[in-house]
């Protein structure tokens, strides 16, 4: 087991001008689950490919341990992509399947025998090693690949996107399967996915790239509680957060027809650039329907009902006097408020809400930085 | 709801024909050719549709649409594999419950899945002339920029080319096209395969359908240091003096033997003009294929356009034709040689192997009859005898795919 280390990594293409990766610096700890998320062309799978030797280092270095195994081949990394083989032999037991890549490296029968149980054990294969692997389950033939990968006893599991093609149900189960055998194990890993959800479920921490930059690594609170730009805040979250620019008048900023104060710290913090706004984001859930007229609340037409059963949100529009700025969460385009399930309004329905306080998150209107 | 949609390059109305409402499992056997031998990580289906053999495998749309994209590339790229014909969207059963995308191809005739080749062949060399056939795939597959990622056996059908195999890739999925492969990308896919050979071998042992003196490590090391070979033959940069001028030729040569054409050679002298270094750019595979084509319009493998070949010089001597144009002579020998040989060839007898490889088995056939009757055999007499010794004994190998569909039932049941 060890630790990881992209050291100002970077990954130029050749022919073209911006790289794919641009001085990535990441350090992931012994035996932490770290996802790269982002969106398609942001760098995760080609920082991934970087760490395994199949895309060449440009610039920087990586490390395993304290290995610098930026010019190693792929093969004498001592790392284990995971779900790249899925074919399992017909003829051969389901303790042969596992452990076949052991008995090319020549490793003695005994021991081979050893890690083979010991990884039946954690993958819950130990009644079936034995059999042939056409008695087994679809899952529990996935989890014999995993034990393909386990036996070698690798000191970095690397995974790129290995439920993208299972079915919803599958990838649900397979997910949480992945989680808690990673923590039974202990192995550093490192997942790529573009789905924020599983990222948020899966990883100790989240690392967010966009065009080849990371953007924020921390913990999934951290990263849902404190966003460091407007990019991981509009990413992060589903529904995605309700993003706005809106103008600045007297140390607040005026959201429909609200006024949202702002702390002194936020305000002094405010450049030319900024040219007198700033843009102000909050989750669904952070916003309380109150009665009209209070004070710092602003008006929603409702557009849709989304009920959920423990849960309801109203997808609407933000009603304006003044006809200033613009709100949306993600690609709706439409303001999103999770509300009572019991209390529902019809729609056409106007509401009145109102953030809750300090659950705002304000950001430089011009750079997109965080705020405060 | 969602309507069914087959997306093609070509129309493909024939496709209409197929249960798409159907999950592939549970497919009637009157559509199937075959159900596949192996387990994978999708359902695939061999269908018979209007005299064609079509593979249909189940999979996520992204994943349909993806894998067809890259076959259509690598076909573009002269890339041996398999002719996407289309991808099946929108599919439900007819309570309306969605159904898996489905991508199709075309099955490749003539074609062996390595379980038929090891099975069917007890020649001693087959492993060494399947792993060739493989290292020129993986070299002409990574040429193209193409990383596999999964390279293996059964991932991978192999043709009949002359006394040696050609490999086809058949399964893209986990593929990637690049600009150029980095030597990362090469090792992994190279190191893969090796894993991979070793444990589908191991399981052909398992299974008792390999030879047991067979030693799977080493056949996958062989696989290791054969790519290496043909890789470093291919690309390596060569440094000679300036006055070795013909070693650029001899470079050139050399790689037309090994069946690859130069189309771009760059050729660097250092300042002083003592030393010459050259390193080919553009290499493409099929020197011979090509040639035979240009010369006759016969569209083969290469290893059998090598073949042929010699036997159209053979025959030129034999015709004292050295002197007429070789574009003349060919046609004469296509008109006078090859036609007629494989037209003596009873019509239900030529489905067991393709036109090409029933030709050099002819001339391979006359050779031996030579042998043992001390006199050059002509070749309609070698026709003849060929068919009636051996041909009429061999299986036929238009579409050898895997169990029939009638032991369905019994494969799934196992």
């Amino acid at each position: 087991m060890a630790t990881v280390t992209f050291d100002h990594a970077t990954r130029v293409y050749p022919g073209t001008e911006r790289p794919a990766v641009d001085q990535l610096n990441l350090h992931i700890e012994d035996g932490e689950f770290l996802v790269l998320v982002g969106p398609s062309g942001c760098g995760k799978s080609t920082s991934l490919r970087m760490l395994a030797g199949l895309e060449d280092v440009n610039g920087g270095r990586i490390l395993i341990g304290d290995r610098d195994v930026t010019d190693v081949q792929p093969k004498d990394r001592d790392i284990a992509m995971v779900f790249q083989n899925y074919a399992l032999y017909p003829h051969m037991s389901v303790a042969d399947n596992m452990g076949f890549a052991l008995k090319i490296a020549g490793t003695p029968k005994a021991e081979i025998r050893q890690r083979v149980e010991e990884a039946a054990k954690i993958l819950d294969l130990t009644e079936y090693l034995d059999r042939k692997p056409k008695a087994l389950s679809g899952g529990q033939r996935q989890r014999v690949a995993m034990g393909r990968a386990i036996v070698r006893q690798p000191q970095v599991f690397l995974m790129d996107e290995p439920l993208s093609n299972l079915d919803a149900k599958l990838r649900v189960q397979t997910r949480t399967q992945i989680a808690s055998l990673q923590r039974r194990l202990g192995v550093t890993t490192v997942y790529v996915t573009h789905d924020q959800t599983e990222a948020l479920t899966m990883g100790d921490r989240i690392a967010v790239l966009k065009g080849g930059v990371l953007q924020q690594v921390g913990t999934p609170r951290e990263m849902y509680d404190a966003p460091a730009n407007v990019f991981v805040a509009g990413f992060i979250g589903s529904p995605a957060m309700n993003i706005g620019t809106f103008d600045v008048k007297e140390g607040a900023a005026l959201v429909g027809n609200a006024q949202i104060p702002l702390e002194r710290s936020m305000v002094a913090g405010l450049t030319d650039a900024d040219a007198g706004k700033v843009t102000v984001g909050f989750r669904p859930e952070s916003l309380d329907v109150v009665p009209s007229g209070t004070p710092g609340s602003f008006q929603v037409q409702v557009n849709i009902v989304e009920e959920l059963g423990s849960d309801a949100y109203v997808y609407g529009s933000l009603q304006s006097d003044l006809g200033t700025g613009e709100l949306s969460a993600g690609d709706s385009d439409q303001v999103i408020v999770r509300i009572n399930p019991r209390d529902v309004p019809m729609k056409g329905d106007i509401i009145n809400v109102a953030i809750k306080a300090g659950h705002e998150h304000v950001f430089s209107a011009s750079s997109g930085n965080r705020l405060g | 709801m969602e309507n069914l949609q087959i997306t093609a390059a070509r129309p493909e109305a024939a496709l209409l024909d197929l249960p798409w409402n159907v999950a592939l499992e549970d497919w009637p056997t009157d559509v199937l050719a075959a159900l596949p031998r192996g387990i994978s990580r999708h359902v695939v289906r061999f269908v018979k549709l209007r005299g064609r053999v079509l593979a249909v495998k189940e999979t996520r749309d992204h994943y349909a649409f993806r894998e067809y994209e890259l076959l259509r590339r690598l076909n573009k790229l002269e890339v041996p594999c398999v002719v996407p014909v289309g991808v099946v969207t929108g599919r439900h059963t007819e309570d309306g419950e969605p159904l898996e995308a489905a991508i199709v191809t075309e099955h490749l005739a003539f074609s062996l899945p390595y379980r038929a080749v090891f099975s069917k062949s007890l020649q001693p060399d087959t492993a060494t002339r399947v792993i060739d056939a493989l290292a020129v795939l993986l070299v002409r597959v990574h040429l193209a920029g193409f990383y596999w990622g999964d390279v293996s056996l059964s991932n991978t059908l192999f043709r009949r080319d002359a006394d040696q195999f050609a490999a086809y890739l058949v399964d893209a999925e986990t593929g990637d096209l690049h600009r150029e492969l980095s030597a990362g990308q090469r090792m992994y896919d190279l190191d893969l395969a090796r894993t991979n050979i070793i444990g589908e071998l191991m399981d052909l042992a398992a299974g008792e359908l390999l030879d047991e003196e067979a030693d799977e490590v080493a056949i996958g090391d062989a696989l290791v240091d054969r790519y290496t070979e043909l890789w470093d033959a291919i690309t390596a940069v060569e440094s000679f003096s300036a006055d070795e001028h013909w070693r650029v030729d001899e470079r050139i040569r050399r790689l037309n033997d090994l069946g690859f054409d130069v189309g771009e050679l760059t050729i660097v002298t250092d300042i002083d003009g003592t030393t010459v270094q050259i390193e080919p750019k553009v290499v493409d595979p099929g020197h011979h294929s090509r040639r035979l084509l240009r010369l006759t319009g016969l569209d083969v493998q290469d290893n059998q356009a090598r073949r042929l070949l010699n036997d159209l010089d053979a025959w030129r001597a034999a015709t004292d034709r050295l002197n007429d144009s070789e574009q003349l002579v060919a046609h004469d020998w296509l008109l006078h040689s090859f036609e007629p040989t494989i037209e003596a060839v009873p019509r239900d007898l030529r489905r067991k192997l393709e036109p090409a490889q029933l030709y050099h088995e002819i001339l391979d056939h006359r050779w031996f009859l030579s042998q043992r009757l001390h006199r050059d055999v002509p070749m309609p007499e070698a026709a003849r005898s060929y068919v009636e010794e051996v041909l009429r004994h061999r299986p036929d190998e238009q579409a050898v795919l895997g169990l029939p569909p009638e032991r369905a039932y019994e494969a799934e049941v196992g």
